[in-house]
């Protein structure tokens, strides 16, 4: 039963791919103005020779003369092979340019979401067992502060007071000797001694409406008859608690997995650029702003198909923990 | 509701309205949250007489201006004193051999401050010129600078209070381009159900699996830089609520599922209303409440992705005036060691945000009929 279903959610998603590769392409073909035309813009600018006939060249290899669905076709049966285009600004294959920023992104949003749920768990079972109490008050304060503080202001001020007060740079994953070395395991310590700066930053905000999420369905859980019936019968209060109304109030914030790890890593975009990360979010940046579509493209593509497998991985989850969605 | 009858008497015959405002005023953050809601558009719309001077002005000797505060109590020669809002005046020491300008504080000067004096000219909403400004120098011509100055000497408060316009109103606008959105579509599939429905529930949950911010960054980067900032401001909104409408449309399409069976909705049909008259003189009405503390919830939001957006370089751009173009002078960590002031537009995102976010949740729990007291 369960295997059917898995089976049957993995080929929706298949689907869910194509039309978004689609968007994605729409997205960067929507500037006006083709890559080569900036191409030889960019060229003319720099004092280079314009040769026309190179020109035409990339624009046959590229089939930029050619309707939206044929370059699509172009542009997707290369991403299936591997062959995400080239990179007009680098002069390099996308693909050698995004694994390591892309690996880099998805590494800092898995560290962010276990951060986030390590501290939103406890906390929102606290907030709502004592409710009302001193230390709930100041919990949900402190959570709303959380919610309305824009990441990239909570960057740059974090930045701020490290450099005035503690004279430290925050910025960057890698100290300067580590930053072009091969991977090591000393490199992976480092990182991992830089992570935490946009770790907090950029967990902050998720883990105030978890805390919330966690408090409400544990509220829901916490009067019904079934926690009066074992509190009858003798179960300490914490065991009842863990056994009894936590499994349940999880529910919910299994479901949150799905969209809360793409937004994770579509949201580290901004507080990549603010820290200069050296993760997808500034080259993404960047190459929007140059018109580098089809690393622009890349990027695109592969946050969303992130997401698209983030929502499988929850909707997987959820229906491992609860039997009652496999059967709707 | 548990409304406590003794304090309402009339609680039986009040209208839906005035049960909801009961219920939202025994919420005193909402309270608060409305009252500075109200404050940041009554800001929003009296910019040009609240601003105390032409926020694009620029000034050469008062780059990087340090913030002055403001002394209500000055003492007269003769050794008495007099209530005189003033500023202590600052003087420019620049230094001989690095160039670098530093501001001391310089007692001997002060400028002293006026309500509604004279400033320089300036449209009001683009019709008439007005002169009078809520804080003034009373001299002509003097300058003080109440949150400093920016890299251009252009003075931080008539800055963060032109851009409470753009910045306010992008949301506002924004949210109501994807309200109309939302209840069209939400509407549409919540009362006909069967394949409407499910075609318009798979659009939605495809604009969920969306990540948001490579798809606005894409979106924004699409649009053309030679734009006039009144298009490229309407791009924004649009681009904003384009991303915005599906929760809105979730709330609506669960409204009309839940209301479809209700015993009115049947008896109007009965009655042989159109299915236009259904929706919008009996459905709508019932889920009002609902609506305006979701828009409440989504414009904080966008508030948010404006700012984020303008940040960047790919939303509102100079010349226009918004939060997100303002902080985008303090995005280097040179300029904000140096001019820690310029994070103050932050602040009013914050303080925006907080707002809208407390009003929102009051008026949520004063719209639900089932919110239990205390909960």
């Amino acid at each position: 039963m369960l295997f059917a279903y898995i089976l049957k959610r993995l080929i929706w998603s298949i689907p869910f791919l194509f039309a978004v590769s689609l968007v994605a392409f729409a997205l960067i073909s929507a500037p006006p103005g083709d890559y080569v035309a900036t191409f030889a813009a960019t060229l003319a600018q720099s004092g280079d020779v314009v040769d026309q006939a190179r020109l035409e060249a990339l624009r046959e290899r590229f089939g930029l003369d050619q309707s939206f669905l044929v370059q699509y076709w172009r542009w997707i049966t290369g991403v299936l092979r591997g062959d995400f285009g080239i990179s007009f600004e680098w002069q390099q294959p996308v693909a050698d340019l995004i694994w390591e920023r892309m690996g880099l992104s998805v590494a800092l949003a898995a560290a962010t979401l276990l951060f986030t749920w390590a501290i939103a768990f406890p906390i929102g079972i606290y907030s709502a067992v004592r409710k009302y109490s001193f230390g709930d008050y100041v919990i949900s304060a402190i959570g709303f502060i959380g919610l309305s503080i824009p990441n990239f202001l909570l960057g740059l001020v974090l930045m701020y007071v490290s450099v005035v007060h503690f004279g430290h740079d925050a910025s960057g994953l890698f100290s300067e000797q580590y930053q072009q070395a091969p991977w090591t395991w000393d490199k992976v310590v480092d990182l991992l001694k830089h992570l935490w700066v946009p770790v907090i930053i950029l967990g902050t905000s998720s883990t105030a409406s978890l805390i919330r999420i966690m408090r409400a369905n544990l509220l829901d859980e916490l009067h019904k008859p079934y926690v009066t019936t074992a509190r009858a019968k003798g179960l300490s209060e914490m065991a009842l608690l863990v056994k009894y109304p936590v499994r349940l109030a999880l529910n919910p914030f299994v479901s949150t997995i799905g969209w809360a790890f793409p937004q994770l890593v579509s949201g580290s975009v901004i507080i990549s650029y603010v820290l200069s990360l050296p993760t997808a979010g500034p080259l993404l940046l960047q190459a929007l702003l140059a018109q580098d579509m089809y690393l622009a493209g890349a990027f695109i593509l592969l946050l969303c198909c992130l997401s698209v497998v983030g929502m499988l991985i929850s909707d997987i989850l959820l229906a491992v923990i609860d039997p009652r969605i496999r059967y709707r | 509701m548990t409304l406590d009858t003794r304090q309402h008497p009339s609680t039986d015959q009040a209208s839906q309205w005035r049960l909801m405002w009961w219920a939202f005023r025994r919420h005193r953050l909402a309270v608060f949250g409305l009252f500075l809601v109200a404050l940041l558009y009554f800001i929003a719309a009296f910019a040009e007489v609240l601003a105390p001077y032409d926020p694009d002005q620029s000034n050469a000797r008062a780059i990087n201006h340090p913030p002055q505060a403001l002394h209500l109590i000055k003492a007269t020669p003769d050794g008495g004193w007099t209530i005189q809002p003033h500023v202590i005046g600052m003087a420019l020491k620049r230094d001989p051999i690095t160039l670098a300008t530093t501001f001391t504080a310089d007692p001997a000067r002060t400028v002293d401050i006026t309500l509604f004096g004279k400033g320089t000219p300036v449209k009001m909403w683009g019709l008439f010129t007005i002169e009078r400004r809520l804080l003034a120098a009373k001299v002509p011509g003097e300058r003080f600078y109440l949150i400093g100055a920016d890299r251009l000497g252009r003075d931080m408060l008539s800055r963060i209070i032109a851009g409470t316009r753009i910045s306010m109103s992008i949301g506002l606008i924004g949210v109501l381009m994807s309200l109309v959105l939302g209840i069209f579509l939400g509407g549409v599939s919540g009362y006909f159900g069967g394949w409407i429905d499910a075609s318009v529930q798979r659009i939605v949950e495809f604009k969920l699996a969306m990540p948001t911010i490579p798809i606005w960054l894409g979106l924004s980067a699409a649009l053309p830089q030679d734009w006039p900032p009144t298009w490229r401001y309407f791009a924004i909104t649009v681009i904003l609520s384009l991303i915005g409408w599906t929760e809105l449309a979730r709330v609506v399409r669960g409204r009309f599922l839940a209301l479809r069976t209700e015993d009115f909705v049947t008896a109007a049909r009965l009655d042989g209303c159109s299915q236009l008259r259904i929706i919008f003189r009996h459905m709508l009405p019932s889920m009002v409440s609902h609506i305006i503390a979701s828009v409440s919830l989504a414009i904080p939001m966008m508030i948010i992705a404006e700012t984020s957006l303008s940040f960047l370089g790919l939303g509102l751009l100079p010349p226009t005036i918004s939060w997100g173009v303002l902080l985008k002078e303090a995005q280097n960590v040179r300029s904000i060691a140096e001019a820690p002031w310029l994070f103050s537009p932050g602040v009013a995102v914050c303080v925006a945000v907080l707002a809208l976010n407390f009003l929102g949740d009051g008026l949520r729990d004063a719209a639900d009929p089932y919110a239990q007291e205390g909960r």
